[in-house]
């Protein structure tokens, strides 16, 4: 899932400072798993914001779906008709979203989109997956390297992990000491001494942003209609 | 096809070879690197350029390898795959062959986190052995990695460094030896202080005959001080130093010394071990003491071929 936490309040508060009416949205999907975006969410930072900035601004509290669809985004047109700025608590595509469905009201974020990950333990998540359109999983015992590794190497590990840790943190796995251990386990070691190529790294964000279409299905929408 | 360095031809006579590490200024003032490269000329075959070294900004390897070359000595040109990517990497290598530069040293780069700009954007378009692939494809077929031709001769000797060190240590001789594969001709080790492991790994090499597809070159860190064997074994990723190293260094009436006389028992064993073809001395700031070393380890004057 998308993982995400909640901008400081002072942050919150700057950008919504001169707006009257508030309406602070939250998301249903990625950003309530991960305690940044809910209903519980919207509440507490509605509250807060109430009390922050007083009388002078009006805060309603709405939670959709998932605000990367325009299906959910559809059912809060009235309270968006009713707000000057939407302060929204789903990830950066969410409050695109809402944008692109209202692009007469201020969209302000709530959140830093953080990664894409999955919750090791409840209160901690990790990233896995940096979305780079070539996925390599195969090759590496199913740990990835682009997103784990904080030099992204392919090859194998640089000279810096100490006790398994990655040289830039005594917190980090380093990837290549997982990968190692993993493909060990599975007796399957011999596939590191395969060279992993220059990559092409068009099919990251490198070749600008991505775009999928699927002939099938927009086939099916067209004799539909 | 021979590059035509001094290093490869000292090697490649199957001499013992040596090298030194160069830190480039903190500042545009090139009289440093002259200095320093006039203590080094007689003592090693070839001198180092760290390329923004610890993720410090300094002035590019680039630039003093050029310089160095219109000094008359034969320059190790190192390039790290953290500042450019495929682009800058083989077009600073143009620019370096066409001025004489021969050997180029292939590194993935201390992690931006440890300089002078932590919050820098990174770039590991390649790591270090797809950027050896590149320079090798550059060489043999006179090709960008992108597949266009280009004009002109691009003679290159092609190092990779290697840490028989780092974890995990059965893992460390197959990167070395996807490194060969890719077309290392000369390895550079990280700091040897640990007999053992260094033994052990060599031992791997030679079971492998990687030692005669490479030129294996043991990378020698002379001490100044306890403190530096300290902060070399608790900060340094990827170093090992035995309790007995630190012990004599904070025994040691005169620190210096003491260390001098540690990096040349290091180098005098590093030679006994079979496939060890050379070393590179990284006296990080303190060059003059590469002349003494070299000296008391019987490797001077160094052969001219
Ligand atoms: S290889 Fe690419 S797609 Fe696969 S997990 Fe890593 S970043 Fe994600
Ligand atoms: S220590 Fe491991 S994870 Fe960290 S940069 Fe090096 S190879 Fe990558």
């Amino acid at each position: 899932m998308i993982v995400a936490q909640q901008k400081p309040l002072e942050d919150i508060r700057q950008m919504a400072r001169g707006f009257r009416r508030l309406l602070v949205l939250g998301c249903g999907t990625c950003t309530t798993v991960c305690f940044a975006g809910g209903e519980k969410e919207v509440g507490l930072l509605a509250t807060s914001l109430r009390s922050a900035l007083g009388q002078e601004i009006e805060i309603e509290e709405a939670v959709v779906q998932r605000q990367c669809e325009w299906e959910f985004l559809d059912q809060v047109g009235e309270a968006v008709g009713r707000a000057e700025a939407v302060l929204s608590l789903g990830c950066g595509v969410g409050v695109q979203g809402i944008g692109e469905r209202y692009p007469g009201v201020v969209v302000l974020p709530g959140l830093n989109t953080t990664f894409m990950g999955l919750t090791e333990a409840p209160g901690i998540w990790e990233e896995r997956c940096m979305a780079c359109g070539d996925c390599l999983l195969h090759r590496t015992g199913g740990i990835c390297p682009v997103a784990r590794c904080a030099k992204s190497l392919l090859n194998g590990p640089c000279g810096g992990p100490q006790d398994g840790h990655c040289e830039i943190s005594p917190e980090n796995p380093c990837a290549w000491v997982l990968i190692y251990d993993r493909l060990m386990q599975q007796g399957r070691v011999e596939q590191l001494e395969e060279i992993i190529p220059v990559r092409d790294w068009k099919a990251s964000h490198s070749g600008g942003p991505r775009r999928i279409v699927r002939p099938d299905l927009r086939e099916m929408v067209e004799e539909e209609v | 096809m021979p590059a035509g360095s001094n290093l490869e031809a000292v090697l490649s006579a199957g001499r013992f070879a040596v090298t030194a590490e160069l830190g480039p200024p903190k500042g545009t003032n090139l009289g440093v690197v002259e200095r320093k490269a006039e203590i080094l000329r007689h003592c090693c075959d070839a001198v180092n350029l760290t390329d923004n070294q610890t993720a410090i900004v300094r002035m590019s390897s680039l630039a003093c390898a050029i310089h160095l070359r219109r000094m008359g000595l034969d320059p190790v040109m190192q390039m790290t795959c953290r500042d450019r990517n495929r682009l800058a990497l083989q077009s600073d290598v143009l620019g370096a062959a066409g001025a004489g530069v021969r050997n180029f040293l292939c590194l993935s780069g201390d992690h931006q986190q440890f300089g002078n700009h932590p919050g820098a954007k990174n770039v590991f378009d390649l790591d270090s052995i797809q950027l050896i692939q590149v320079l090798a494809g550059m060489r043999d077929t006179r090709r960008f990695q992108g597949g266009d031709e280009f004009t002109g001769d691009i003679p290159m000797f092609i190092g990779a460094a290697a840490n028989p060190f780092a974890d995990p240590l059965p893992y460390r001789v197959v990167r070395l030896a996807k490194k060969v594969r890719a077309g290392a001709n000369f390895i550079q080790t990280q700091a040897v202080f640990d007999l053992e492991i260094f033994g052990r790994w060599m031992a791997q090499v030679r079971a492998r005959g990687l030692h005669e597809q490479t030129a294996i070159m043991a990378g020698i860190v002379p001490l100044k001080s306890v403190g530096t064997a300290r902060y070399m074994r608790d900060y340094v990723s990827g170093i090992t130093v035995p309790d007995a190293i630190i012990a004599r260094m904070e025994d040691a009436a005169d620190p210096k010394a003491e260390g001098m006389a540690i990096a040349v028992e290091l180098i005098d064993a590093a030679r006994e071990i079979p496939g060890v073809r050379g070393v590179h001395i990284m006296a990080v700031g303190w060059e003059d003491v590469v002349p003494i070393l070299t000296e008391r380890a019987g490797l001077l004057p160094r052969p001219l071929i």
